[in-house]
């Protein structure tokens, strides 16, 4: 039969909607669809070309049966002489030129259809590729209040499955579109010419499958529904039990979990097997409609064989028309689903690449060859949000070289301090100045490579220490690494890892520990020697002894260097020479130790809770 | 994989039924070209139209029947397959829970996760394709085959040609294909990694303006993905066109051959096309088992990774010669008092030749606090895992009130702990139900003090549902220092014997430290209080401090005592407060 698409599909995903699973839906399909064309316009004469070749080839392989269907009535022909006593009349040559006629055609067009793929596909790359890059590089201009309010799960899901949506749509249901309307047209224009009356029987078949499909595809999203619900419920179930297993046991939770999960086990159940039923529904389905135009063809076309309306090789091609009819149909159905679950991917795509970016840089903007490190806030107000302003009215003046502590419970907001130096959120209100001159008269680059930047979720990415010490300092020799290392007190450790400077730090970070890994982001701040520094005492899990030597990098790091240290420890503390401290997002007091001990306000009560197992008196 | 297969026992009779239908139902589609070939070689050739109709008929009602049959294979299947997964999910959920950390830490949560979910549904899947095609297509293979042979048996040579055309370009393209689709797996992993690592830093790639540098580290992969997609791609298109030409040229094939068999009386012409479809359906057939050699090992991965946990024993379990708590106190053995004592206690976790825990010997009094300090990796957490039994001890012994763990049952020795984890974890339900965990019976008086002494009420009280306010799967709605105090609350409204505080107090501020202390002191009374800390501050109150290094004991004593004595001690002292804050 030359069923154009009844090969199982081998490698290709099926689109979602056959399975009559719920199709998710853009919002605006129009404007996304447009959008999407755009990106396609590059590529213009591959598209007209595929086009091309997709009609064609379908042309190619429709006009097949006919043919063959002549060579069969030639030889019925001959056969029904021969009885009528005329003697064996088998044309084989005419019945040898049909097949080398089909043989060309059928040739040219697996030929076509190849090419067709192939330029498709490169086309779709071409596209998908482009979207990746546009994708990771917006990436790096979002501001970051953009990702205050997403996961990075969000993020990579448009990089991979929205955009592989996308692809695989540009990939298979571009071309689908163009084949299945060719063959539709193409067969009916065939069946037309062969017999009117058989045509219309044949095509009162199509209300029947599509009503009969309808009918299965609405029953089935309610269980589809229900069976995606008692999924989600059932995983999360898992999720945290599994997650929380030492607290489920020590609580003696177990029993109670697995009552809960029966029950939710067992209403999936029975909306596990109905959808499963009736999506497995379809084929069936789709087959019996397929065997009803085969025996209406062979009941229909008998008779009008046997009264010589047709002839016999007319009935062989109808039942390989018939056979084709039914896969377009249902793929055109369905392509209106594709697309939409398409343009809904396409659209969280666009939508990400057109989010606002951060403000633009000054038009004319200052440089400075030599950074002393003089800060100056005044009088700032910020709120992540604008109508949640969280500082209000601060000022303070840090002179070149000074170290500033900024102390406060947690969740008081002390690295938001640090953000707005930086200038990776914007002020609400007030200005910050660094030597005399406003931040935003600075380039963002010139302003954030002024600071060195030391946090507790240390960054290294996968690889090489000796890469990951100079990352952000491309040009510096491996000797400059070296000696980084060594002020950073790391050098040592370093060279007792397997591979010294070499060794390629594992995709978790996992293979340093949390203070090696902290010493390394020391080393390079080391590197990259900025005027102005932002560190992070750690809190926790981290050994004595490297604590000791990272207390030690740190005080070798200050030396010189204007500092802003959210401080943890009591001895970074009271050597401060301005503390700000924190709460509620807000900066509540600010001076030296002993005038906010004097002041007995929050610091005072924060230092003293400390202590309240010793006493305060020997200590003051 | 073997042990699976009595899942399917149960459901023996619905895949019996199923294959019963399924030969119904080829037998069927195999008539099908006969009833045409009669309609052509009896009905056409003699002009019998009343016989055409009958034969139509009877085609009807045949096309009927093997439509009936499928759609009833697909109940059975269906219903199999999401027994089959029901009965599985249960049974691993179980095992699951009934496993200690050393098979956790075999398998990894995540793994058992995927496990329990997505390799299930595998497995769901993988049934429905079995009954509806690994059986279907061999009996449509043979069948085909067989009445193909009825029609003609010297044209048989055209099946062979086409059926082994059909296994190289399978072969050709498993060889050419599928190997790069790791790669691309891999590759895809990668461009993950680099997005996951410029997200995860994102501060620092602005802060050291390296935004060019990793978006050209993102080129690279994206480029080779492309590059390697791209060959996928084209190999795979490849498959369609190549399939159609090759059942174009087969059916041309045995029109040519069919032509001359005819001509010379050995053939009907109605036979000829009905042999058309027969070759066409056994292609089928081979096509549909050239997809069961790609889905199939796909889904044996995920049986097997089932089996694996189900089989799998956990390691830590109720022993033989349990003391029961009735026994217990005819033993004479202090119920109520819960000291606990470590003798000789050796510990390594499976699967790895050294010891975390070497010959660790103290006792915990009740009424005391037992602090444990060292930096990471000393062994602090490890040693009080061992008395929930989240591990079993690999040498000496661990008594409870004079009684072996290994003697008391599970369920009891765990009633009377109060273990508070290093990681605040809340389940999906509400603030009380969380609370509430261990006792779904605890009055709102003991809910209320226990959140109070964890210093949660201010934060429960700033919401509109105070103690009913939902807590989302995991308290992903609840920060990490309100998930830690509700997890000290739950254990304190339990009111156990023994407090277990693996390093809960780290992600507190110090103020919330010392309020909460300071309250947690009034209500563990009695009780025996082990903690695991970091900080100095948080342990210099405690009756007893024990300094671990590298899993031994360095040092017992109080803060003062350990400051003379105790060199370790001393050192962390040191690098978190200043000399005189120590005195």
């Amino acid at each position: 039969m030359t069923d154009k698409k009844a090969a199982p599909p081998m490698m290709g995903r099926r689109p979602a909607g056959m399975r009559g699973g719920p199709v998710e839906k853009a919002k605006d399909f129009k404007g996304t669809m447009k959008n999407l064309l755009r990106y396609i316009d590059a590529f213009r004469t591959q598209v007209i070309l595929v086009v091309c070749l997709a009609a064609f080839s379908s042309v190619f392989s429709i006009v097949g049966p006919k043919i063959l269907g002549k060579a069969t009535t030639k030889l019925f022909e001959g056969l029904m002489a021969w009885m009528g006593g005329m003697g064996l009349l088998t044309d084989f040559r005419y019945i040898g030129n049909c097949i080398a006629l089909l043989v060309v055609l059928y040739v040219i067009s697996a030929l076509f259809s190849y090419l067709q793929s192939f330029i498709m596909s490169g086309v779709s790359m071409k596209i998908t590729y482009r979207f990746r890059k546009d994708i990771s590089e917006k990436i790096n201009r979002l501001p970051l209040a953009y990702f205050d309010a997403r996961s990075h799960g969000e993020v990579l899901s448009r990089i991979t499955n929205d955009v592989d949506t996308v692809n695989q749509t540009l990939n298979q249901s571009l071309t689908q579109i163009i084949t299945s309307a060719a063959t539709l047209v193409g067969v009916l224009v065939m069946m037309l010419t062969i017999s009117i009356r058989m045509t219309l029987v044949t095509l009162l078949i199509i209300p029947l499958s599509m009503g009969l499909i309808m009918g299965v595809v609405k029953r089935s999203q309610k269980y589809f529904r229900d069976q995606q619900k008692y999924l989600g419920m059932i995983n999360g179930h898992i999720e945290e039990n599994y997650a929380g297993h030492n607290v489920v046991q020590a609580f003696n939770g177990e029993a109670e979990a697995i009552r809960i999960f029966n029950s939710l086990n067992r209403s999936l159940y029975g909306t596990a097997w109905k959808s499963q039923f009736l999506s497995g529904m379809m084929m069936p389905i789709m087959s019996f409609v397929g065997n009803l135009g085969y025996v209406a063809v062979c009941i229909l076309g008998g008779y009008l064989a046997v009264h010589r309306v047709i002839d016999i090789g007319d009935i062989q091609a109808f039942i390989q028309y018939v056979r084709s009819f039914n896969q377009p149909i249902a793929q055109l159905a369905n392509i209106s689903n594709t697309l939409q679950s398409t343009a809904a991917a396409a659209e969280r795509v666009f939508e990400f690449l057109n989010e606002e970016e951060e403000i633009g840089e000054s038009e004319d903007p200052i440089h400075l060859d030599k950074v002393e490190g003089h800060v100056e806030f005044r009088r700032v107000h910020f709120g992540y949000t604008s109508d949640k302003i969280i500082i209000n009215d601060f000022s303070a003046d840090v002179k070149a070289g000074q170290m500033v502590a900024i102390v406060g419970p947690t969740g008081a907001g002390k690295t938001t301090v640090v953000k707005l130096l930086m200038r990776f959120y914007e002020l609400n209100g007030g200005s910050i100045l660094i030597d005399g001159h406003d931040i935003l008269d600075f380039t963002r680059k010139d302003l954030r490579s002024m600071f060195g930047m030391v946090l507790q979720d240390t960054w290294l990415y996968h690889a090489s220490v000796r890469e990951n010490i100079r990352y952000g300092c491309f040009g510096k020799s491996d000797e400059d690494v070296v000696r980084a290392a060594k002020a950073a007190c790391c050098d040592e450790f370093i060279r007792s890892l397997p591979g010294g400077y070499d060794m390629v730090v594992n995709e978790e970070a996992s293979n340093l520990s949390q203070g090696q890994k902290q010493l390394l982001t020391i080393a390079r701040t080391f590197l990259s020697d900025p005027p102005i520094l932002i560190l992070d005492e750690a809190t926790s899990s981290i050994d004595t002894r490297t604590e000791v030597l990272i207390q030690k990098a740190m005080s070798n790091l200050m030396e010189g260097r204007t500092s802003f240290v959210i401080a943890h420890r009591l001895s970074t503390i009271r050597d401060a020479d301005l503390i700000l401290v924190m709460k509620d997002g807000d900066i509540i007091e600010q001076g030296s130790h002993e005038t906010l001990l004097a002041k007995k306000g929050f610091y005072a009560d924060l230092y003293m809770s400390q202590f309240e197992n010793g006493n305060m008196e020997e200590e003051e | 994989m073997i042990s699976l297969i009595q899942y399917i026992v149960p459901y023996f009779g619905y895949v019996l039924g199923a294959v019963v239908l399924l030969f119904g139902q080829a037998a069927c589609d195999l008539a099908l070209p006969d009833f045409m070939s009669d309609i052509v070689n009896e009905g056409i050739t003699t002009g019998n139209a009343s016989y055409i109709l009958q034969a139509g008929a009877q085609m009807l009602g045949v096309s009927l029947l093997s439509a009936a049959c499928s759609v009833a294979v697909g109940l059975l299947a269906s219903r199999a397959a999401a027994g089959v997964s029901r009965d599985l999910r249960i049974d691993i959920f179980e095992k699951v829970e009934s496993f200690s950390n050393a098979e956790f830490d075999r398998f990894s949560t995540s793994s058992l996760i995927t496990r329990t979910t997505n390799d299930i549904t595998q497995i769901q899947m993988l049934i429905v394709m079995m009954i509806r095609m690994v059986f279907y297509a061999p009996i449509m293979g043979v069948g085909g085959f067989f009445h193909a042979l009825a029609k003609s048996t010297s044209m048989s040579w055209i099946i062979g040609i086409a059926v082994t055309i059909l296994i190289g370009l399978v072969m050709i393209m498993f060889t050419a294909a599928v190997p790069k689709f790791k790669i691309v797996q891999n590759l895809i992993d990668r461009l993950n990694l680099v997005v996951r690592e410029n997200l995860d830093g994102m501060l620092v790639v602005r802060a050291f303006n390296t935004q060019r540098f990793e978006e050209d580290r993102f080129d690279q992969v994206n480029g080779t993905l492309t590059a390697t997609n791209l060959f996928v791609n084209r190999i795979t298109a490849g498959m369609m066109p190549a399939m159609m030409l090759l059942m174009n040229l087969v059916t041309v094939l045995v029109v040519w051959v069919g032509a001359h068999q005819v001509s010379s009386f050995q053939m009907e012409v109605g036979d000829m096309m009905a042999y058309m479809q027969y070759v066409m359906q056994i292609i089928m057939a081979f096509l549909m088992m050239s997809m069961m050699f790609i889905m199939i090992p796909r889904a044996s991965v995920s049986a097997n990774r089932v089996a694996e946990v189900l089989a799998a024993e956990a390691s830590v379990e109720d022993e033989e010669d349990l003391l029961l708590p009735e026994e217990e106190k005819k033993d004479g053995a202090r119920r109520g008092g819960g000291e606990v004592v470590f003798d000789h206690v050796s510990f390594h976790y499976p699967d790895a030749d050294e010891d975390v825990l070497h010959d660790i010997s103290f006792t915990a009094k009740p009424g005391q606090t037992t602090a444990f300090i060292g930096s990471t990796g000393s062994g602090k957490s490890a040693l009080v895992n061992l008395i929930p039994r989240f591990y079993d001890v690999t040498g000496g012994e661990i008594r409870i009130d004079g009684v072996p763990l290994k003697r008391l049952r599970l369920h009891d020795l765990r009633n009377r702990l109060g273990y508070v984890p290093q990681k605040g974890v809340l389940f999906s339900g509400t603030i009380r139900s969380n609370l509430a965990y261990a006792d779904p019976e605890a009055s709102e008086e003991q809910i209320v003090s226990a959140a109070a002494i964890a210093q949660a009420m201010e934060f429960i009280e700033s919401k509109p549902e105070r103690f009913d306010t939902p807590v989302a799967q995991g308290g992903g709605n609840v920060s990490g220092g309100q998930k830690q105090r509700l997890s000290i609350a739950r254990a304190l409204v339990k009111r156990p014997q023994i407090y277990i505080f693996d390093d809960s107090f780290s992600a507190l501020d110090f103020k919330t430290d010392s309020a909460l202390r300071a309250a947690l002191k009034e209500q563990t009374g009695d009780s025996t209080v082990l903690l695991v800390a970091q900080r100095i501050s948080t342990i210099m109150g405690a009756e007893q401090i024990i300094v671990l290094d590298h899993g031994r004991i360095k040092g017992i004593g109080t803060h003062r005592e350990l400051l003379d004595s105790c060199d370790i001690y001393r050192e962390i002292a040191l690098s978190q407060l200043s000399e005189e804050e120590l005195q």
